[in-house]
């Protein structure tokens, strides 16, 4: 195997073990880019120079006894998180030459921890996408089958993954942008708990469903993601100040007489056959683990699309009320006064899809109409989170397809928005009652497209999405394929 | 019709944003068929639910006020599209 290929356990060892250095990771790394990048455009930006020069550090780490599961690591950062010094897009034309003034917290984390950024993955324009059609820097390929979407909002994250072209990634889930991708492109996806993993220099969508998470090429490497990345931090005032476990320590860990609720509600029209096969046999495998699987009700379900597309657009619009051409990024020109300013640039660096987000936002908070939608959004959003309450009074953890279908055509959905918003429905609910999720690979379709299972867990309960998961994986033994590229 | 070109060219107004006819055409249409799916909303009872805005619960986080260090105004400026004097540089407000 070339080291482009391994995990990040795998690779650890090998460093470790001085077998291979740092700096022939991340070139392994920089020459899949090469031959591969043209076909699926995962990146928006590369950072060549720097990781290299990481790596030589990392090596200098190594070289003097650093064991941390991460030094020397290349990992891709979704062009969301903020990097000091260095363009972050967020796939935006009005956004398409801003240099940060900060790290992220979650990127400054990486940092510190040794790992080697190797760039910034393409993503929805705002993160407002399920397939990486709306970036303005183009479209992301799925690795499995270059005519079909990636998923979104992080397929760049989830496609450079997939494609070897990193050996981890960092997305962001506001209602499935790590588990849909994860799932689309046969990888490892988490959401962890909102407020888990700090926001602070997260570009906000929507801020009370906006989440961090890692894509791995398995659950293992998933676990040493989140130990990097899970802290509390006072610069955001929803990160949570709870303790953090060493979630490696929820590996190799059984789990029988756990009790797994299949909801209902997730297996019914409109979920394609191939992927209610695959989901079915996951569940067998888990009974084998010595689970016991019941059926549980999540009774609002059929509720959760609609409650999400007011929520997060209500939200959207007023954090994307910043860009105005004032601080940053793009500005019209020839505007005659500041409102034509407003109004020019706005209209000339947004897309579609984020002016049709803020569009709908705008007027479910306006004058006149702020009950009718917003205000009874959020109690659907409060009935949702019960639905979930209940659920785990009755088991530890719920078993999900990831996403109705694998993944389907580029084209095939962008002028119906309604369409393209009902590809998230089994992963939105996480996002609305705040619990982590967790996609991991369960099969092949029969034209070879990945299709993934999801679990979910009640609030802070990571580990247990990763001790089932990793038991899962290890007992499926799903068949290790790589895309043919 | 749930929303008329009316109100569509009104709340691109309070957005900020402008479209052509076209555009007013497609996103009234388009605005349409999303709100006719959200009214599956008033299905839902929600009879003495409070709305939920946060799904941790959370309270005010307060720090202690104490001097740090900040961005420079350098720095806070740098993205800006045109800055004179350390400010950012507009169109004229007021005749």
């Amino acid at each position: 195997m070339e080291l482009n290929q391994l995990t990040i356990h795998a690779l650890r060892d090998k460093l470790r073990a001085r077998e291979t250095t740092a700096v022939a990771a991340a070139e392994s790394v920089f020459d899949r880019i090469d031959a591969v990048e043209g076909k699926v455009h995962a990146y928006i930006s590369l950072m060549r120079d720097e990781a290299l020069k990481t790596a030589e550090d990392a090596d200098r780490r190594i070289q003097n006894g650093d064991q941390g599961d991460l030094c020397g690591i290349p990992v891709a950062l979704k062009d969301i998180l903020c990097t000091q010094g260095f363009k972050t897009t967020c796939g935006s034309r009005i956004l398409h030459n801003f240099i940060p003034p900060y790290d992220a917290t979650v990127v400054a984390a990486l940092k510190q921890v040794g790992a080697v950024f190797v760039g910034k993955a393409n993503m929805d324009e705002f993160a407002m996408g399920s397939s990486t059609e709306t970036s303005w820097f183009g479209v992301t390929r799925n690795p499995w089958d270059l005519d079909r979407i990636p998923g979104g909002s992080s397929g760049g994250s989830a496609a450079a993954v997939a494609a070897d072209e990193c050996i981890a990634s960092l997305g962001t889930d506001t209602g499935g942008s790590i588990r849909q991708p994860a799932s689309l492109c046969g990888v490892v996806g988490m959401k962890p708990t909102y407020g888990r993993v700090s926001r602070f220099g997260l570009i906000a969508f929507a801020s009370s469903l906006d989440q961090i998470g890692p894509f791995t090429k398995d659950v293992e490497d998933c676990a040493i993601m989140m130990n990097a990345i899970c802290a509390y931090d006072p610069k955001d005032s929803t990160s949570v100040k709870a303790d953090v476990p060493d979630y490696k320590s929820f590996l190799n860990r059984d789990v029988a007489g756990w009790t797994v609720g299949i909801p209902r509600e997730y297996f019914q029209a409109g979920i394609d056959p191939e992927v209610l096969t695959a989901v079915k046999k996951a569940i067998a495998v888990i009974e084998a683990a010595g689970a016991r699987c019941v059926e549980v009700t999540l009774p609002h379900t059929d509720y959760c699309v609609a409650v999400y597309y007011i929520v997060a657009t209500a939200e959207a619009s007023s954090n994307l009320a910043r860009y105005d051409g004032v601080k940053y990024g793009y500005r019209a020109e020839n505007a005659r006064d500041l409102l034509e300013m407003y109004k020019k640039t706005r209209s000339e660096g947004f897309g579609a899809e984020v002016k049709r987000r803020i569009m709908l936002g705008t007027y479910a908070l306006s004058s006149g109409y702020y009950d009718a939608y917003y205000k009874k959004a959020s109690q659907v959003r409060g009935r949702v989170k019960e639905d979930f309450d209940n659920a785990f009074r009755q088991c530890d953890v719920i078993l999900t397809p990831t996403s109705p279908t694998p993944a389907f055509r580029l084209g095939e959905k962008t002028d119906d928005p309604l369409q393209m918003y009902l590809s998230d429905i089994y992963t939105i609910s996480a996002n609305l009652a705040g619990i982590p999720g967790l996609s991991v690979p369960c099969g092949f379709s029969a034209q070879g497209l990945p299709i993934g299972v999801q679990f979910l867990a009640g609030h802070f309960a990571e580990g247990k999405l990763l001790q089932i998961a990793h038991a899962y994986e290890q007992r499926a033994a799903t068949e290790k394929r790589r895309p043919a590229l | 019709m749930k929303i008329s070109k009316e109100e569509v060219e009104y709340v691109a107004h309070l957005a900020r944003l402008e479209f052509d006819a076209e555009e007013v055409e497609k996103f009234t249409l388009q605005l349409d068929k999303i709100l006719s799916y959200i009214d599956k909303l008033n299905q839902a009872d929600t009879t003495g639910m409070e709305p939920m805005t946060h799904a941790i619960p959370t309270a005010n986080a307060f720090r202690e006020d104490v001097v740090a260090p900040s961005l420079s105004n350098e720095a806070a400026v740098a993205n800006g599209p045109e800055i004179r004097g350390g400010s950012f540089r507009v169109p004229k407000v007021i005749e």
